[in-house]
């Protein structure tokens, strides 16, 4: 086991960041904590890379206590935080030399685990590091946590306010270290980076709120969801609220996704409720689930 | 009838020493629509947004927003516009009441204005608890929605919205959107840029930005169809990789 986490808490003042977690991350495993701002994440992060004390319970990094063995943790873990912290008036070349120094190793010595990465910045290794694009900081944070050769590695947040194609290229590169053996935790405000994980961990609150393969927790989900689609939106959103037993309406790229209450919910009716409303080309159809429904609705 | 152009942009240029971060960039925005702006990390869309709420002079070309040209009436573009950045701007240290007062004031309200604004939007969001807290005391979806109202306060033309939804909950990002839905029934232009992909099929057009010029405009549907893909996260993936 990678990562071991027993009833932690963890309060600031009378806030309770995190209340009675617990999980567990297998050898190899690349697990995610989903949630949005304020759920915990960070605060999990930086109970488990020893920058912060639990109030309660314990926890374990490649087999070390996060209390008694702080310093053999920081040697086998790469964090990554979500605020961008390398020195912005060094080089390229120069943070990432300083980090490997650090940690008593050379860029040489652990090319072979950055090289892919490294070579998208590499072209820029003279230029400072505070006048990178968001993308290549990013690639830069990751090498400089990666140049120690850790066992486990801490992303937090790695692609919050990041477009959408780097986003794509940065969790190919996740999967790329994955199978070298590198076990991850990271941790992400967007759900549809949830179905590339192993496991994950839906937070909120502080609270965990489920752990499971996403498989497990889309194919566990009971309810029936509808894709509800007309020309007006703003007018369907309206009027789908309005329609007796409706439990939820939520807005989902071109769809509405519409659950009703009813077990024998019948999807004509409700297009016949909608064509009295005046709505036009529509469409009423099974939807596919996903990550964020079965969140919504925890 | 022609629809009315709220916002119209021709050969909209700018250029930092050698580098030019928007290459000529030409559209039209139409009253009381959503206008989604994407693209990816660096594509230009900041520095062209700078240019539109007439806080960057142009280094070439034309804008025209809510009637006032960017060059020469840059200080009346800004009075007719809101703007909510990605980057939460109001004063934490300041109760809710305090920063629509503080705004508000800004914005050349009236004091009997203000007040019936801050009554307006107790009552829309729902803050009776809480408006005489400090605003950094609350969680973020209730910052995010004040920053809308706030940028709202003096009844703009157009609203920009710089990423509006990063990071918050998947439930408040809904309500947020039917926010915008209603300001847009309004009649209040919305200009929006956004990562998140599904929010790209809200607008009713959207452009995308690749290397400092529009590569794609038109509604999400349409875009879909000419590249021939079923969602816009998979048009965005497209025409980012064609570039490269």
């Amino acid at each position: 086991m990678s990562i071991q986490v027993q009833n932690i808490s963890k309060s600031y003042n009378k806030i309770k960041a995190v209340e009675n977690i617990t999980f567990d991350v297998n050898d190899g495993e690349l697990f995610g904590l989903i949630g949005p701002d304020g759920a915990g994440k960070t605060t999990i992060f930086r109970i488990l890379t020893t920058l912060l004390l639990a109030n309660e319970g314990s926890a374990t990094v490649a087999g070390f206590d996060v209390i008694t063995h702080l310093k053999e943790i920081r040697n086998s873990v790469g964090y990554m935080p979500g605020k961008f912290s390398l020195y912005q008036d060094l080089t390229v070349e120069e943070n990432l030399d300083f980090f490997a120094t650090i940690f008593g190793t050379t860029i040489e010595e652990n090319y072979d685990l950055i090289k892919d990465i490294y070579v998208q910045i590499e072209p820029f290794k003279t230029r400072r590091a505070g006048a990178l694009s968001g993308g290549m900081k990013q690639k830069l944070a990751l090498c400089c946590a990666l140049i120690h050769k850790p066992k486990v590695l801490f992303l937090d947040e790695p692609t919050t306010g990041v477009d959408p194609v780097s986003r794509k290229e940065f969790w190919i590169m996740l999967k790329r270290l994955q199978k070298k053996g590198i076990t991850i935790l990271v941790s992400t405000p967007y759900m549809d980076e949830a179905s590339l994980c192993d496991r994950i961990a839906l937070i909120q609150k502080g609270k965990i709120l489920k752990i499971d393969s996403p498989e497990n927790i889309i194919n566990n989900y009971e309810k029936i969801i509808y894709d509800v689609q007309a020309k007006n939106t703003h007018g369907l959103i309206h009027d789908l609220k309005n329609y007796p037993n409706q439990y939820s309406v939520f807005a989902f790229g071109e769809f509405i996704h519409y659950i009703d209450k009813k077990a024998d919910f019948n999807p004509n009716d409700l297009h016949d409720y909608l064509k009295n409303k005046n709505h036009t080309d529509i469409v009423i159809k099974p939807a596919i689930i996903t990550i964020e429904d079965v969140f919504m609705d925890l | 009838m022609d629809k009315e152009k709220i916002i119209s942009v021709q050969n909209l240029t700018k250029q930092f020493g050698n580098f030019t971060a928007v290459k000529g960039i030409s559209f039209d925005v139409y009253k009381g629509e959503i206008f989604g702006f994407l693209g990816a990390n660096g594509a230009g869309k900041t520095t062209a947004m700078k240019m539109l709420i007439g806080i960057s002079n142009p280094t070439s070309g034309e804008a025209n927003v809510a009637g006032f040209d960017v060059h020469t009436q840059a200080e009346m573009v800004k009075k007719s516009i809101g703007y909510m950045s990605q980057k939460f701007s109001m004063y934490d240290d300041l109760t809710i009441k305090e920063n629509i007062t503080f705004f508000g004031g800004i914005y050349g309200l009236s004091r009997i204005q203000i007040k019936q604004k801050i009554a307006q939007l107790v009552e829309e969001l729902q803050l009776q608890d809480v408006v005489n807290n400090l605003v950094g005391s609350l969680p973020l979806g209730w910052k995010q929605k004040l920053s809308f109202s706030v940028a709202l306060l003096h009844e703009p033309k157009i609203v920009f919205l710089d990423e509006p939804t990063g990071g918050v909950d998947p439930i408040t990002r809904r309500q947020f959107w039917e926010m915008i839905y209603t300001q847009a029934y309004k009649g209040t232009t919305i200009f929006v840029t956004t990562h998140y992909m599904d929010e790209a099929e809200y607008c009713d057009r959207v452009s995308i930005m690749v290397d400092g010029a529009i590569e794609a405009l038109d509604s999400p549907k349409n875009l879909k169809e000419q590249f021939k893909v079923d969602s816009m996260n998979d048009v965005f993936l497209k025409l980012a990789r064609n570039i490269e």
